[in-house]
C-alpha cells in the first residue's frame, strides 16, 4: 500500500493505493491522526479509487479519522470507493456515517 | 508461505482420514500480515474456479481475511512467526435445496484456546473501530463453527455455491 498526501487550500487529499488491511492500516490511521488532530486541517479527503480492498482494521482506521474530525471540528470525506470497499462499510453499516462521493470533483464541490 | 497442494477437483480418496476427503489446496504460513496479501489472492483464484458469483468470491475471500487477522491478532497476540494451516475442500450434502456443492476452509493455530467471550460480535449500532471482523465471516459465510482440538484452534467455515436463477421464460 501507498499513502501520499496533496493540499488544496485548507483541504488535505490522501491518495492511497494498494489494499488496506493488517498490514498497513496503521500507517493510514497514523497518517489521518496526524492530519486532523495535529494540523488540524479543516477538511481531509481520502482518494480510495486505487484502493481494491479494505478489512475490519481497514475500516476502524478510517472511523478513527471519523471520530477524530467529529472532534476538532473538521470534516472528513471518502471517494472513489471500491464495490469491495463499499461492501465492507455496508456490512458494517457505516455507509451513511460517512461522508461518500464518486469522485475527487464531488468530493471537493460538497 | 508453502503451498502444499495446488487446485485439483478430484474424488476423495480418504488415505489421510476426512482431513484429504475433497482436498483442493493445502496452505501453511506463518501468522505476518504481509502475507494477507497472497492469501486473499490464491483465495479469489481459487473461489472463482469453483464456481462462485463474483459478490461470494468477494465474501469468501473477506471471510478468510478477516480469520487470518483475528488468528494474528488475537491467538497469536501480533506475533508474525507463528504457524497456521489452512485446508480448502470441496464439500458436498448440501444445507439447503438451493445450495449444490460447498467449499469448507478449515483454520488452524496453535493460540490459546479461544474463550466464549471473544467470540461475541458487538452491536453494530454504535459507532466505533474495532469488533467488525466476526460481522464480516457471519455475514459472508453460510457455517461459521469454532472448536478446540489437541491444543488447536480450529475455524471451520463453509460457502455453499448458490444454483443460478431459473429463467421464468425457458
Amino acid at each position: 500500500m501507498q499513502i501520499s498526501r496533496r493540499q488544496l487550500d485548507k483541504t488535505a487529499i490522501f491518495d492511497v493505493s494498494g489494499d488496506i488491511d493488517l498490514a498497513n492500516s496503521p500507517a493510514v490511521r497514523k497518517a489521518l491522526l496526524k492530519e486532523i488532530r495535529d494540523n488540524r486541517t479543516p477538511r481531509v479527503v481520502m482518494n480510495l479509487s486505487n484502493v481494491r480492498y479494505i478489512d475490519s482494521s481497514g475500516v476502524a482506521s478510517l472511523v478513527e479519522g471519523l471520530k477524530a474530525a467529529r472532534d476538532v471540528g473538521s470534516r472528513f470525506i471518502l471517494f472513489g470507493l471500491s464495490t469491495s470497499a463499499r461492501e465492507v462499510l455496508q456490512l458494517s453499516r457505516l455507509l451513511k456515517i460517512f461522508e461518500v462521493y464518486e469522485n475527487e470533483e464531488q468530493a471537493l464541490a460538497a | 508461505m508453502k503451498i502444499l497442494h495446488g487446485v485439483r477437483r478430484s474424488k476423495p480418496k480418504g488415505r489421510n482420514g476426512d482431513l484429504s476427503r475433497g482436498l483442493l489446496l493445502r496452505l501453511e504460513l506463518p501468522s505476518d500480515p504481509s502475507l494477507l496479501c497472497a492469501v486473499r489472492g490464491a483465495v479469489e483464484r481459487l473461489t472463482e474456479s469453483f464456481g462462485f458469483s463474483a459478490p461470494d468470491c468477494r465474501a469468501v475471500t473477506r471471510a478468510v481475511d478477516e480469520a487470518l487477522t483475528n488468528i494474528i491478532r488475537h491467538s497469536y497476540n501480533g506475533r508474525s512467526d507463528r504457524p497456521i494451516e489452512m485446508l480448502f475442500r470441496s464439500v458436498h450434502g448440501a444445507a439447503t435445496p438451493k445450495a449444490s456443492e460447498g467449499l469448507e476452509i478449515l483454520l488452524c493455530d496453535r493460540g490459546p484456546s479461544i474463550k466464549r467471550a471473544q467470540l461475541c460480535m458487538r452491536e453494530l449500532e454504535e459507532v466505533r473501530p474495532g469488533g467488525l471482523g466476526l460481522h464480516f465471516i457471519q455475514q459472508s459465510m453460510d457455517i461459521v463453527e469454532y472448536k478446540r482440538a489437541n491444543g488447536t484452534n480450529r475455524l471451520r467455515l463453509v460457502k455453499y455455491v448458490r444454483a443460478p436463477k431459473q429463467d421464468v421464460n425457458s
